[in-house]
């Protein structure tokens, strides 16, 4: 009872903030003067990102609580948490994309920030897909864990490829001070937003991982019945 | 509006990809309180028995 009041609250808040961010997105936010309108494709992408991130950044501290403890509840949220972090960075690779076309005028290039995102990806793929084709459960969720924390290593990779590498990816523009007020109160209330939406997403992933553990125990009494 | 329909399949795609995963989700879950139920009445019927 509890848990569904707190996700139709999530639900709410997250409603909320995305009428508000795509208000601001098409409406109040100034149009940018070099890239024009496609540049409006930052306030979803930024977002993404950084949302991948934290839910990757998730699955590193509770892989690591489930080696250390061995608990079931640890590797639902970590798995969880890898599963909508993957389905983020699928979203920002692709908003990505389309965003390089009109600008660079091609879909995709090996550019160092690119790159280590696909990577990234992939890592995240393997993570889901060693658990999946692992026969027992416990050693799938255990091989999973290791992927995790090793997998990390490429976030901060890719957040800092920009300024170790010479790329063709735009440079930071959010904490050197070049977005204006308008643009930077948008990416925040967008951030806002997604972090919302990651929080709902686990939740609802986290209650399915639940059930599935719920029913797999009932199987068991039952067959223990017989 | 000079590529706007880059931006509007961006964010199409966006919206509609998150609304198929919540809707996935939502399903999945639904279908699987379903059963845990049906599983714990077979298992009351059992123990009866």
């Amino acid at each position: 009872m509890k848990t569904s009041r707190n996700i139709y609250w999530l639900w709410g808040l997250s409603s909320v903030l995305f009428l508000a961010s795509l208000l601001m997105v098409f409406i109040f936010v100034p149009t940018e003067a070099t890239m024009g309108v496609v540049q409006r494709i930052f306030y979803f992408h930024v977002p993404l990102a950084w949302v991948s991130f934290l839910a990757f950044f998730i699955v590193f501290i509770f892989s690591i609580f489930y080696l250390w403890k061995r608990e079931e509840k640890w590797d639902i949220i970590a798995s969880s948490s890898a599963e909508v972090g993957t389905v983020f960075t699928t979203l920002f690779l692709i908003s990505g994309s389309i965003w390089a076309k009109p600008i660079w005028n091609t879909w995709w290039t090996w550019d160092p920030r690119l790159t280590a995102a696909l990577v990234l990806w992939l890592i995240y793929v393997a993570y889901l897909l060693v658990r999946s084709y692992t026969a027992e459960k416990e050693r799938g969720a255990r091989f999973a864990a290791v992927v995790g924390i090793v997998g990390f290593v490429d976030v901060p990779i890719v957040a800092l490829a920009i300024t170790l590498w010479r790329t063709q990816h735009p440079s930071p523009v959010i904490f050197s001070g070049g977005l204006a007020p308008a643009m930077l109160f948008t990416l925040l209330v967008c951030l806002s937003a997604f972090s919302a939406l990651y929080a709902l997403l686990l939740w609802l992933k986290i209650a399915m991982k639940r059930s599935e553990s719920d029913i797999e125990t009932i199987k068991e009494a039952i067959d223990r019945g017989n | 509006m000079e590529n706007a329909g880059y931006l509007f399949a961006a964010f199409g795609i966006i919206w509609a990809a998150i609304f198929i995963y919540i809707l996935v989700l939502w399903k999945r879950q639904r279908s699987m309180q379903t059963d845990i139920a049906l599983l714990k009445e077979t298992l009351r019927r059992k123990k009866l028995e």
